[in-house]
């Protein structure tokens, strides 16, 4: 942290900070530093794994076989797995985002009972590790699931298993970075323009829904690059008949050691993403206005009417079915023991009984791991994303737009090729890391990073920057200005940034699983460790740890709900 | 305001200066020990795949023993943690490799990963488990059988003897009833395949798998899958509601079942097809270029001790390489006795894997 040095002196500019050309070259150079320890971050642990991988594959005896693009671009098998991959990503994006968004207004705008449990519950499925919530679909929409007893649906092994699951996983997203921005947007602004004769629906369109642009833009950007790089979902869900990009990556690098073929396929990976999010800053350019931002307790309300109280419960319903049956039948095959219901597998958990030992400390220990790897993770998440969003924050030239997609590109890279990058890359001292612990939240910080800086910069963009020339005007120093202006109003931002880098550490399973570290699994480690072993008992204690990582998720969501600073905006 | 940001600020430099701290927990286990020279170094390291397990007792004696402390670095399934040892040949992760199967031995060979070393107390395991008996590269650890199992309740409730070979899944009053993994992603899917092309042979596998199509076989993604989701036999499906009372799994597995059942039940809810298994053999192997060589010998010798060996079926459900260590109670009462599993030359599994995976994919899923 650089300490502010309260700047209030003759030295003190009196214009404008954006105006003359000192100000300008200093204002690069703040820019570039802030950069910096970013730009090293991303070069030495994204860039150049991922390259020492691509470049091991595409190249034969030093020299580079570029023909192998063309062989493997032209496979129609390839094709077939790059049209699916895409097209189930657009229809799970479309798909939350019908689901989420009225989700999102739900808990901006109207205070009910419970309202902070359940976001940090509707939270909890995008931290579940994939293999769990898989069988809890399985669970609901398979053969003797709820729905076969009900109705005699099936949906296992359908493109509908897929697409409900990835809603499942990524309703949290739409949720928290709409529905934070939104709870934050001044409700008068929209009253202003009812009392000046629109309609409640032209009000919304004309008032809201432009503020809310760019935040529903990133979510729908972050929903796609998690459905178009989902793994374990496509995996468990879609039986062996789908596949998509992420699925085949994994295949022919971690089994088939095809390195060249795979070396293709991320590069195909990385242009698709980079296509997508030249489409997305498109689309976000100059849309992003200065918003009034106030205090979000102050925007929600009970709701009044019967059609505002339906609109709620249906919301309400929406969520129980997705989010809270799945869930809840996990909990309930965790009780439901070999003599009934009761504590059987928590007590094996804890014992050596049964299990010869494997398991002793570890229960315990991976939740303590999961923990420590988290805090961790979250930490370096949050100073890198929150100095690359601090650099972001005004738009110019194209070095900042390329930063900012550099940034969103580990969403869109799959974890083995991380995990394997690291193996061949970070191999000699001083940077022989491959063992050492910290690789592990190093490699989650990659994929929180894009998450707080998606979170922040709406926010940091939206702030008045006449509050800050009205700052500069009084002699407040650019980095005093930022202090009391722009950081009080970030601090709500970076707490749901923090809970989202967090939240993807705990749940993250591809780089932990593809970094080979010493014995100390996390929590989804161990849950998948004890699913791969045959026996009622190990069946039933995953069914116990997942539950436990449910409620270690749930409660760290709902203490990070409760730390937020609640007086955001108050001047 | 003020309180505020003080609050955010603190919030963030406590992060930062935890950073180094939490490093600091890590550092025992970290990269810290990395430097030492030969001859002083205590610790050894084993290259693992995820299901590595062995009780902390164990590997306590083990330290007594040598003064050796083991560490263990696990890297994914048993594919994934082969070719991690591949690719970091050059500057490999630890001392010892264990976990490479039949089935991956030849790649792990060809690319010249281990040193050879051969190990004490070789002579007391079976000839033809030593795949690399000319050079001892490799050490057979352990043996494990991937056969169909079947649950007992449905054949005894439907009045149907269950099937005992790969003939017999073929057969119309097995229609509908098996459930088997991708063999492009499951090693027992693939060890299923191998144990039809071990019997049928290069021209006739296909055939069979045609039949096994027609029959009605169920291909599911992954072991879990199969067995915790689909198989009726398994704790898992039971709760599921899985409905195929067949399921390609491991000998191993009905003993499992029954772990921690109180009372013991006189059989176990599965039983095993003992006509239709395939042999996978786990080796270890010492690292070329690995940083402790004397300990990593010390270690092979460990793994094939009594004591390691007796250890070693109820950690990972496999059973001894070692003909003197003795199989615990809950095997010999419920696992079953396999005597002619098929097996397959690992050079010609190397050779023709890929392609056969690729025909079995186009004749099954599509």
């Amino acid at each position: 942290m650089v300490l502010a040095r309260p700047e209030v002196g003759p030295g003190a500019p009196a214009r404008g900070p954006a105006r003359g050309p000192g100000g300008a070259g200093r204002r690069t150079a703040v820019r570039l530093g802030l950069m910096a320890l970013p730009l090293a971050f991303f070069a030495v642990f994204f860039a150049y794994p991922v390259a020492s991988i691509v470049s091991r594959g595409l190249k034969d005896g030093g020299q580079w076989q570029l023909g192998r693009i063309g062989e493997v671009v032209t496979d129609p098998a390839i094709g077939h797995v790059l049209w699916f991959t895409t097209w189930q990503a657009a229809a799970s994006t479309a798909l939350t985002l019908a689901l989420a968004l009225p989700g999102a207004y739900v808990f901006a705008r109207f205070d009910f009972p419970g309202k902070r449990t359940l976001r940090a519950v509707v939270t909890v499925p995008f931290v579940l590790p994939t293999v769990v919530a898989g069988s809890a679909f399985l669970a609901l929409l398979g053969r003797g699931g709820l729905l076969d007893e009900w109705w005699g649906v099936r949906l296992d092994t359908t493109v509908w298993a897929i697409l409900l699951a990835h809603v499942f996983f990524n309703y949290a997203v739409v949720v928290r970075t709409v529905g934070g921005l939104w709870a934050q947007l001044d409700p008068r602004q929209e009253e202003a323009a009812r009392v000046l004769g629109a309609g409640r629906f032209t009000a919304w369109r004309r008032v809201t829904l432009p503020a809310l642009a760019p935040a529903v833009a990133a979510a729908a950007l972050m929903v796609f690059l998690f459905t178009f790089t989902s793994f374990g979902v496509v995996q468990i869900l879609g039986g062996p008949r789908y596949a998509t990009l992420e699925v085949e990556i994994y295949q022919q690098t971690a089994q088939m050691l095809d390195l060249p073929t795979a070396a293709v396929l991320t590069l195909l990976q990385f242009v698709a993403v980079a296509a997508l999010l030249a489409v997305h800053a498109w689309t976000v350019r100059r849309r992003e206005a200065t918003l009034r931002l106030v205090d979000p307790a102050r925007t929600a309300r009970r709701p009044r009417g019967a059609a505002e109280w339906a609109f709620l419960a249906s919301v309400l319903a929406v969520v129980a079915v997705l989010i809270l049956a799945p869930l809840v039948v996990l909990v309930l095959r965790s009780f439901d023991g070999p003599d009934g219901f009761g504590l059987a597998f928590y007590r094996a958990l804890a014992s050596a009984d049964g299990n010869a030992g494997t398991f002793v400390v570890a229960p315990l220990e991976a939740i303590g791991n999961s923990l420590a790897y988290g805090l961790a993770a979250t930490a370096i998440a949050v100073v890198i994303g929150g100095l690359a969003a601090a650099a972001l924050t005004r738009r110019e030239g194209r070095l900042v737009r390329g930063f900012d997609a550099l940034l969103m590109l580990p969403l869109g890279t799959s974890a083995v090729t991380v995990g394997f990058g690291f193996l061949i890359s970070l191999d000699e001292p001083p940077l022989d890391l491959r063992a050492s612990w910290i690789l592990v939240p190093l490699a989650q910080a990659l994929v929180g990073v894009p998450f707080v800086v998606r979170t922040v910069l709406p926010v940091l963009r939206a702030v008045d920057v006449r509050l800050r020339e009205a700052a500069a005007v009084l002699g407040a120093s650019p980095l005093r200005a930022w202090r009391e202006v722009d950081l009080p109003l970030v601090g709500r931002a970076l707490g749901v940034a923090a809970g989202f880098a967090f939240a993807v550490s705990l749940g993250e399973f591809g780089a932990t699983v593809f970094i080979a570290r010493p014995d100390s699994p996390t929590l989804p480690v161990a849950v998948a460790r004890l699913l791969g072993r045959p026996g009622e008992l190990t069946y039933g204690q995953a069914m116990a740890l997942s539950t436990i990582l449910m409620l270690v998720c749930a409660a760290a969501l709902l203490v990070l709900e409760r730390i937020r600073t609640d007086r955001t905006g108050e001047f | 305001m003020n309180t505020n940001l003080r609050r955010a600020a603190g919030a963030v430099a406590v992060g930062v200066l935890a950073l180094p701290a939490l490093a600091a927990c890590g550092g025992s286990d970290g990269s810290g020990d990395s430097g030492t020279s030969e001859g002083k170094d205590k610790t050894v390291t084993l290259v693992s795949h995820n299901s590595f397990a062995a009780s902390e007792e164990v590997l306590k004696q083990f330290t007594r023993q040598t003064g050796y402390k083991v560490k263990v670095l696990k890297g994914g399934d048993a594919g994934q943690a082969v070719n991690q040892a591949i690719l970091s040949k050059s500057h490999p992760q630890g001392d010892v490799f264990f976990g490479v199967d039949n089935t991956l031995l030849s790649r792990a060979l060809d690319n010249g990963i281990f040193a050879p070393y051969e190990a004490k107390g070789l002579d007391r395991v079976p000839r033809k488990l030593q795949a690399d008996a000319g050079e001892h590269r490799v050490t057979p650890i352990d043996t494990g059988d991937i056969c169909v199992n079947y649950d007992r309740a449905y054949f005894a409730g439907h009045k149907l003897t269950p099937p005992t070979s790969l003939d017999d899944l073929v057969k119309p009053e097995y229609k509908n009833l098996l459930v088997t993994e991708n063999v492009a992603t499951s090693s027992p899917g693939l060890a299923f395949q191998l144990a039809t092309i071990a019997k049928y042979g290069d021209d006739g596998w296909q055939d069979y798998w045609k039949k096994l199509k027609d029959n009605g076989v169920e291909v599911v993604d992954g072991w879990e899958q199969a067995y915790n989701e689909r198989f009726s036999g398994s704790a898992g499906g039971k709760k599921a509601k899985g409905d195929k009372p067949l399921v390609v799994s491991y000998a191993s597995s009905p003993p499992a079942e029954v772990l921690g059942v109180k009372p013991q039940p006189a059989e176990g809810p599965t039983g095993v097809a003992t006509g239709t298994c395939f042999q996978q053999t786990e080796f270890a192997g010492l690292l070329k270029g690995a940083k402790n060589t004397e300990g990593g010998k010390a270690l092979i010798d460990f793994l094939l001790s009594r004591t390691f060996q007796e250890d070693m079926p109820l950690q990972m459900f496999v059973k001894p390489a070692n003909q003197d260590a003795k199989l615990p109670e809950v095997f010999t009462k419920y696992g079953a006795q396999v005597n002619e599993p098929g097996t397959m030359a690992p050079e010609k599994i190397a050779k023709n894997r890929d392609q056969w995976v690729k025909a079995w994919s186009s004749l099954v899923l599509k």
